[in-house]
C-alpha cells in the first residue's frame, strides 16, 4: 500500500502507512516520527499507533495544504528500511508471577492448544515481542506477535474488574493492564513492572519499537517486589 | 483559599489541558467548553490556560478565606454572593468570608469559575486537568473530583473594575447548535448516502454523554468499510461504532481506537456542543479545513494561545 496522508481535524493529519498490522509499516511509521522530530515543520505531538502516525501541527504556522505537502516529501526521502530500523529500540525484561490465583485464564489457554500451563507460560517467555503501540489507557503497550501456538481470541464476555499488572493475551496481541478496569484479554499472569502510578509521577518506560521479554519469577519473588495477589472477583 | 461548601453533581480542576503526551497514553483533558473557559482567564487578565471550576449543573457553593476578583462564565446559572446577586460573563470582588452559590443552570451544562492568578494546584505532567477515568490530575492528583470541604489555594487579588463579555459574544445555549464537519480519517470509505446522513438529519444528545465522548441518537449511519487497526483520535473525531449512532470524543477521550471516523468537529464548534443537555439537538455542516484554520488562528490570536508542546517530541 502507498502511504497516504487524510485530515485528522482543524490541527492534524494521519499518515496511514498500511491498513493491517504489520512489523514493516509499524518501523516506516518510527522512521517518519523520527524523521518530522528533525525536520524544520512546527510538530506539537505525534501519535504513532501500529501501522498509522497522527501528527499534531502548529496551524499558526502551517497550514492544512503546506504539512500534506511536507510529509509527502518528506516520506519520498525516508530511506529504505534496514536492520537499524529493526533493533533500534531498548530491550526490557518483565517478571511475571504465572499462576492460576492471578492467572485465571492460563488453564482456557492450555485446554485450547491441548498443552499444560507450563507450556503457556514457556512459551509466552520463550518469543521476543516488540511495542507495537502505547495508548487507549495511560501506560497501556501493545506488544506482538503473540505466536500461533499461544494465541487465544477474547472472552465472551469482559470481567469487570481486572487487577492493575495483569498480563494479558488477545489474539496476536499480549499487554499488561496498568490500571484496574474492565477487560476482555486473557489473564495469565501478574506483574510489578512499573507502568502507570500517576501519585509517584511513574509513565510507561516503554516507547513505541522497544523489544520486551517476559521472564517467570515465583511467587515469593513478586511479593518480595511488593505484588499483590489480590484474587479476581 | 477556597473552601467547597458544597461542590454540586460533578465540579473538577481544569486548566488548559495535558500536551504533548499522547504518544504515551495520557489524553488532554482541558475544560470541554474552551470558549467560556478562556473567556473567564480573558476577564481577570490571568494566562489563557490558567486552572478554573468546571461546574457541571450548578448547585456549588464556595467560601473564601481570602478576597479575590473572580468571574463565571458559561450555562445560565444564577450567583450570589451571600445574599446579593452577581452576574455571568463578568468581574466581581468576593471579599474574604463571603459565600459564593452557584444555583442551577436554566440552560446551557456547564459553568466555570475563575479567579485571579488561577486556582493553585501541582501539575503532574505538565497540567492539573482532572482525568476521571486516568486517575490524573486535580487537587488530590488522583482524578477525583472536588468533595465538600476541600480547600484549594487562590493568591488574594482585587477587582478594580468590573469587566464584562459584551452581549453579542455571549452563546445562547439554548439554540440548537449547527457543527461543522471537516472530513477525514475513514470519510471516503463510508458509502455516500451513510455519510450524508449526518447533514440531512438531526441528531439528539444521548444521556451516555460525558467528557470522554458526547454520543448521539438518530439515523444510523452504516459502515461498510473494512474494519480498523487501532490509529489515533482527535478531540472533535467523529467515531461511528458498530450501531451506527456517532460519538463526538471529547477531552479525555481515549488515544487510540478501532472504530471508522467521519471526520472532526471544528474545534470552535465543540464548545457549544459541550453545552448541549441530553434531548437537545445538534445539526451539521461540511465546512473546509483552510476557512476552519484562519478562524483558529484568529481565536488563538484574541486570547494569547501559542500552540505549543510541553514536551520535547
Amino acid at each position: 500500500m502507498k502511504p497516504s496522508i487524510v485530515n485528522a481535524g482543524a490541527d492534524a493529519v494521519i499518515v496511514y502507512f498500511s491498513d493491517e498490522i504489520s512489523l514493516a509499516a509499524n518501523q516506516r511509521v518510527l522512521q517518519l516520527d523520527a524523521a518530522l522530530a528533525d525536520s524544520e515543520l512546527a510538530i506539537l505531538e505525534t501519535v504513532p499507533a501500529y501501522s498509522s502516525l497522527m501528527v499534531y501541527y502548529d496551524i499558526t504556522r502551517h497550514s492544512d495544504t503546506d504539512v500534506r505537502g511536507a510529509v509527502k516529501a518528506i516520506i519520498e526521502s525516508l530511506p529504505a528500511l534496514d536492520e537499524r530500523d529493526a533493533a533500534q529500540g531498548q530491550t526490557h525484561v518483565i517478571p511475571v508471577y504465572y499462576d492460576e490465583t492471578v492467572g485465571p485464564d492460563l488453564a482456557r489457554i492450555a485446554e485450547l492448544h491441548g498443552c499444560s500451563a507450563e507450556e503457556v507460560i514457556e512459551r509466552h517467555c520463550r518469543d521476543s515481542y516488540r511495542v507495537y503501540a502505547l495508548g487507549f489507557a495511560p501506560g497501556f503497550a501493545y506488544m506482538g506477535e503473540v505466536a500461533e501456538d499461544l494465541q487465544a481470541p477474547r472472552l465472551d464476555s469482559p470481567r469487570t474488574r481486572i487487577p492493575a499488572g495483569s498480563v494479558a493475551i488477545a489474539e496476536r496481541q499480549t499487554a499488561i493492564y496498568p490500571l484496574a478496569s474492565p477487560g476482555g484479554w486473557n489473564i495469565i499472569g501478574r506483574t510489578t513492572f512499573p507502568l502507570y502510578e500517576p501519585q509517584k509521577g511513574i509513565l510507561n518506560q516503554l516507547n513505541s519499537g522497544d523489544t520486551v521479554r517476559f521472564k517467570a519469577i515465583s511467587k515469593d519473588e513478586f511479593i518480595a517486589a511488593g505484588g499483590s495477589v489480590e484474587a479476581f472477583e | 483559599m477556597i473552601e467547597v461548601i458544597e461542590p454540586g453533581m460533578y465540579a473538577t480542576i481544569q486548566d488548559f489541558g495535558r500536551l504533548g503526551y499522547l504518544k504515551k497514553g495520557l489524553t488532554r483533558g482541558g475544560p470541554i467548553d474552551e470558549n467560556a473557559f478562556l473567556w473567564g482567564n480573558y476577564l481577570l487578565k490571568n494566562e489563557a490556560g490558567a486552572a478554573q471550576i468546571e461546574i457541571v449543573l450548578g448547585g456549588s457553593k464556595f467560601k473564601f478565606t481570602s478576597a479575590a476578583a473572580v468571574a463565571v462564565c458559561g450555562a445560565d446559572v444564577t450567583l450570589k454572593l451571600d445574599n446579593e446577586d452577581r452576574s455571568i460573563w463578568e468581574t466581581f470582588q468576593v471579599e474574604a468570608g463571603q459565600v459564593l452559590t452557584i444555583g442551577p443552570a436554566r440552560s446551557g451544562l456547564r459553568a466555570y469559575l475563575a479567579v485571579a492568578g488561577g486556582i493553585q494546584v501541582k501539575p503532574q505532567w505538565g497540567s492539573c486537568a482532572t482525568v476521571k477515568r486516568e486517575q490524573l490530575g486535580g487537587h488530590r492528583g488522583d482524578g477525583s473530583a472536588l468533595q465538600k470541604g476541600d480547600t484549594l489555594a487562590i493568591e488574594a487579588s482585587n477587582c478594580e473594575l468590573t469587566q464584562r463579555i459584551p452581549w453579542r459574544y455571549r452563546p445562547d445555549y439554548s439554540k440548537p447548535p449547527v457543527l461543522g464537519l471537516i472530513p477525514g480519517f475513514q470519510y471516503d470509505q463510508f458509502a455516500m448516502a451513510e455519510r450524508e446522513k449526518l447533514s440531512f438529519h438531526e441528531y439528539k444528545i444521548s444521556q451516555q454523554s460525558d467528557r470522554m465522548g458526547i454520543r448521539l441518537e438518530g439515523p444510523a449511519i452504516e459502515y461498510a468499510g473494512k474494519g480498523l487497526v487501532s490509529e489515533g483520535i482527535n478531540i472533535g473525531s467523529v467515531q461511528v461504532p458498530p450501531n451506527g449512532q456517532p460519538i463526538i470524543m471529547m477531552n479525555d477521550r481515549q488515544t487510540l481506537g478501532g472504530y471508522p471516523k467521519l471526520g472532526n468537529i471544528s474545534p470552535l464548534d465543540l464548545s457549544r456542543l459541550a453545552q448541549c443537555r441530553p434531548g437537545q439537538t445538534v445539526q451539521f455542516t461540511r465546512v473546509e479545513v483552510a476557512q476552519v484554520q484562519q478562524q483558529l488562528t484568529k481565536y488563538y490570536d484574541f486570547f494569547g494561545i501559542t500552540p505549543a508542546c510541553q514536551t520535547d517530541h
